[in-house]
């Protein structure tokens, strides 16, 4: 070290050295006068080799070396207010200029934003699948990238407008991709089951599925009856409607019919609009894979009877489908029908087998606008409620998740004490509750406690399912539900009930 | 590859727990860190992403970028080349007048003034700048770029690039060196010195020298070479300028000039480790023009910060610009100036990330990472961010510590609103106050605003489109 000068000025103490055989880059000692200008009660510092600007610099904040510096010295200038704070200022450059910066890791890992980022970092070039689940509004630039990148793409979000879903349809037909959804709750492809599925065998039947629960229902007893499905392609409620025309359902049975594992094509859907199940009726024609129709209708209203027709087709035989009958009961007369239901193609399953028998049936999702319940949940006579409608699933998951709503629905008819037969669905599979019989069954039994209420279940699943069809409908029989595989099966039930009671 | 020949490798976005779902069946997963878009009407987002004309129109910008070359051809006057009417300066960043203009815009001006002849003193010169009697237009709207202040007067001489697939040109000034420089605010009479030695010396030097050669300079070889020796073009030319040197040397001895002129030509241009960034800036800028007027894409032509405002242009809104307030750089300091001292962001250099070098490629000059305290692997973060804001990887510029990926370019005002990411710009830091030069570098990033604007106006020309 040479030429350290210490001294006193008007606004502190400084420190002025020039160090031989000292290097450090630029960079580094700006870093060092930054880090050491910021201790408390440092006034000034420049820590930078000698050269003619810096001495200009030094001599500018009044802190000149004096003469013989030269450029491979390394100067050291610190104003500071005390001695105290001026030795420690000197002892932290010393410290910083010694230590050794921490080594370079790998980069750190830079999150994916995007699924157009997402399917850009695929390691494999094998088939590949975009699932959007974002808030609706935002959906559609997600579904873009899938599509631009000449994948398929799941939308399991609601709230996408129908234009935009239309104009993601051409562009996904352009592209010679699928875009299942928007509002695309169940899919299972290549036995890999997406959203609300169950665990079923695989095997040749396809499905297009513009309706979720309505997929599951026939996967479910195709299941129960050995047959297997190959692919279920979820499409959106939406599709088979004017607006959208059936673009992704066109799209979906033009990819099973080149699909070699597929023989059959079942179509599930509610019932779709005239013009366009027409047009699609015609564009199945043309196809080499059989398919046939299991869309809902007032003259078809009967998911079941779609499935036995497929098997007598197939040469299958149409097995029992499982049940658990309940209790010998019978209910108070003048009782109503209460469905109470998760799945949205299963509530107007129900209302399209119960209308001819009890006439009209008012509901949130109605068969006719004029039988819209409005928002009177418990409204008196035949009611059948679908919790999965959107209005009622705004801020809280679907009922297959969260059972608060229908729970609560449950305990207010029995403190009614409307007489009443009670109809609901439990749905089981991937994304479902993993088990709503632990949760249905206190509130069933305190129900029934308090007053005459028969209860018929339709129990959507498979054994193979998480949680287990049986071990599901053993629980909810303890309770006194009468259980059926069925929805069709489990309605007709609830009538015979009803009928019983008049 | 058929949606349907296997079992997929899902890509998810949004609720994690139908990814556990399929985890549970033993499938691969691979979920997005989505988040809500950092800025942008829903609406204007859609309208944009399902705009039939983009895909394409983003593809022939990145086209266009991609296939730009930059030769050196000749050194000239600006008054010749940019056909600068007599008392009008060309300064960096959108349009803006004295009144709105920073400190070191304000010094550049009254050093410009000064230095043409056009007030003899520095009040003079602020009287006349401010009555209006000097007309101040962008660099950028006269196919040039100027670094910091970016102020060109017409006896300034500029480099003239081409690009030689179009024939089209651009143009920059020569760069000064470090410290109190003209471009930094300052216009002692130390700069002014130095610029009448670059008008009466080095201009002519460089223009015969240039002239001479027999195979014009490939300036885009050399910045891609840069990038291959830990320089990014922006914050870091050594290498560049180095090269530089070994190629106009030769030509530049054989000029017909006394040795000492020859000779301070030579130091000058040795002692100056940003002297590359002016022949960087217009090769950027040449690819960047090549971009610009394609309805329908949504890739930024121009980034630039005039002190006041930082301003961008997009390839398919024209010459528009969409500005906010510009930003004040982080980073290290001069002497003992601090954060106080630091103007906003200013200069027409950030066509260097525009064109995806640059802060876009920090991870091939890790050293530039520590001017705001950063580690090496912050550098390669930076880079590995960049990538999901821009359009295209550029074979022509590639990053060595990537595995040599091409650089992230052609800036995706889609990407910038759904990612929330801005873009990094490496910068200069030029003094407050008119007169002071640099006091310290760093890193800066644009204004959201600027893009808010943009995306607004993209989707409003698709709507109508």
């Amino acid at each position: 070290m040479t030429g350290t000068v210490r001294g006193v000025t008007a606004t502190g103490v400084r420190h002025v050295s020039l160090r031989s055989g000292v290097y450090a880059d630029s960079v580094r000692l700006m870093q060092v006068s930054r880090d050491v200008g910021a201790r408390a009660g440092v006034t000034a510092v420049l820590v930078a080799m000698a050269t003619p600007l810096n001495l200009e610099l030094a001599a500018g904040m009044g802190l000149a070396p004096g003469d013989g510096a030269s450029p491979e010295q390394l100067l050291v200038a610190i104003e500071a207010a005390d001695d105290d704070a001026l030795a420690a200022a000197v002892a932290a450059v010393d410290a910083a200029l010694t230590a050794r910066e921490r080594a370079a890791g790998p980069a750190q890992a830079v999150p994916l934003r995007t699924i157009g980022a997402g399917l850009d970092a695929l390691p494999t070039d094998g088939p590949a699948l975009a699932v959007v689940s974002v808030p609706g509004q935002y959906a559609v630039a997600e579904a873009a990238d899938a599509i631009a990148a000449g994948r398929s793409v799941l939308v399991f979000s609601d709230g996408v407008p129908v234009e935009h879903e239309v104009a993601l349809k051409q562009a996904a037909h352009d592209a010679g991709v699928l875009v299942m959804g928007p509002d695309c709750g169940t899919a299972i492809v290549s036995g890999l089951a997406l959203g609300f599925a169950n665990a079923v065998r695989r095997g040749p039947v396809g499905l297009v599925a513009a309706s979720g629960t309505g997929a599951q229902q026939v996967s479910c007893l195709l299941d129960v009856a050995g047959v297997g499905v190959s692919h279920v392609l979820g499409v959106g409620g939406r599709d088979l409607s004017e607006a959208v025309g059936g673009l992704a359902t066109l799209d979906a049975l033009a990819l099973l019919d080149a699909d070699p594992v597929t023989e059959r094509v079942l179509l599930v859907s509610k019932p779709p609009a005239p013009a366009v199940a027409q047009s699609v009726r015609a564009a199945a024609a043309e196809l080499s894979v059989p398919v046939h129709s299991a869309a809902l209708s007032p003259e078809a209203p009967d998911l079941t009877a779609a499935v036995e027709a497929l098997l007598v087709g197939m040469g299958r035989d149409v097995p029992v489908w499982p049940s658990r009958p309940g209790p010998a009961e019978t209910p108070v007369p003048g009782a109503a029908l209460k469905g109470l239901y998760s799945g949205g193609t299963l509530a107007d399953e129900a209302m399209l087998l119960a209308a001819p028998v009890l006439g009209d049936v008012r509901s949130n999702t109605p068969l006719r606008p004029e039988l819209d319940l409005g928002t009177d949940l418990s409204a008196p006579g035949h009611v059948v409620v679908d919790f999965g409608d959107d209005a009622l699933t705004v801020g809280r998951a679907h009922p297959m998740i969260d059972p608060t709503l229908r729970l609560e629905a449950i305990s207010n008819l029995a403190a009614r004490r409307e007489p009443a037969v009670l109809l609901l669905d439990v749905v089981l599979g991937y994304g479902a509750d993993p088990d709503p019989a632990h949760s249905l069954v206190p509130t069933l039994s305190a129900a029934r406690r308090a007053g005459t209420l028969p209860v018929v279940i339709a129990l959507i699943g498979t054994e193979a399912d998480p949680q287990g069809w049986s071990r599901q409908a053993d629980a909810l029989a303890a309770a006194g539900a009468a259980v059926f595989a069925s929805n069709a099966q489990a309605t007709r039930h609830a009538l015979d009930l009803l009928g019983a009671a008049r | 590859m058929s949606l349907l020949s296997g079992p997929p490798t899902v890509v998810a976005a949004g609720v994690d727990v139908f990814s556990a779902a399929l985890r549970d069946q033993g499938a691969d997963v691979h979920d997005v860190d989505w988040r809500p878009p950092g800025f942008g009407d829903p609406a204007d987002l859609a309208t944009l992403a399902l705009d039939r004309r983009r895909a394409a129109a983003n593809r022939t910008a990145v086209e266009r970028v991609m296939a730009a070359g930059s030769r050196l051809v000749d050194v000239r006057p600006a008054r010749d080349v940019l056909g600068l009417r007599d008392r009008t300066l060309l300064h960096a960043g959108p349009p803006i007048g004295w009144d709105d203009a920073s400190g070191p815009l304000r010094g550049a001006l009254i050093g410009a003034c000064l230095f043409e002849g056009w007030a003899s003193t520095v009040t003079e010169a602020e009287r006349v700048l401010a009555a209006g009697e000097i007309a101040l237009d962008p660099c950028h709207h006269h196919s040039a770029v100027g670094p910091m202040a970016g102020v060109t007067s017409p006896s300034m001489w500029t480099w003239v690039l081409q690009d030689p697939v179009t024939g089209r040109q651009a143009f920059c000034n020569l760069n000064e060196g470090l410290g109190k420089v003209l471009r930094m605010g300052a216009y002692s009479e130390e700069v002014l010195t130095r610029l009448r030695w670059m008008r009466d010396v080095l201009g002519p030097v460089l223009q015969a020298a240039v002239r001479s050669m027999a195979e014009p300079l490939d300036v885009k070889a050399v910045l891609a070479q840069m990038l291959q020796m830990g320089d990014e073009g922006h914050n870091r030319n050594r290498a560049g300028s180095l090269m530089t040197l070994r190629e106009l040397s030769p030509a530049v001895v054989e000029v017909d000039a006394p040795s000492s002129d020859i000779a301070a030509v030579l130091r000058f241009i040795g002692g100056n480790e940003h002297f590359f960034l002016n022949l960087g800036m217009p090769t950027a800028k040449l690819a960047m023009d090549a971009a610009r007027g394609v309805p329908g894409s949504t890739m930024v032509t121009v980034m630039s910060r005039n002190g006041t405002e930082f301003g961008i242009q997009t390839a398919g809104t024209g010459d528009r610009w969409f500005t906010g307030p510009a930003n004040t750089p982080v980073g290290l300091f001069l002497g003992d100036y601090g954060p106080d001292d630091a103007n906003p962001d200013i200069g027409d250099s950030a066509i260097m990330e525009t064109y995806g070098v640059g802060g876009f490629t920090m991870a091939a000059a890790p050293a530039i990472v520590r001017f705001v305290g950063g580690t090496v692997p912050d550098a390669l973060a930076t880079t590995e961010r960049m990538y999901q804001l821009t359009l295209a990887e550029n074979p022509a510029m590639q990053v060595p510590i990537l595995g040599f990926r091409g650089s992230p370019t052609g800036i995706d005002v889609l990407a910038v609103a759904r990612t929330g990411w801005l873009p990094q710009i490496n910068t200069g830091m030029a003094g407050r106050v008119a007169g002071t030069g640099q006091v310290g570098a760093g890193l800066v990033q644009p204004p959201r605003e600027c893009f808010e604007q943009a995306l607004a106006a993209l989707a409003q020309e698709a709507r109508t489109a």
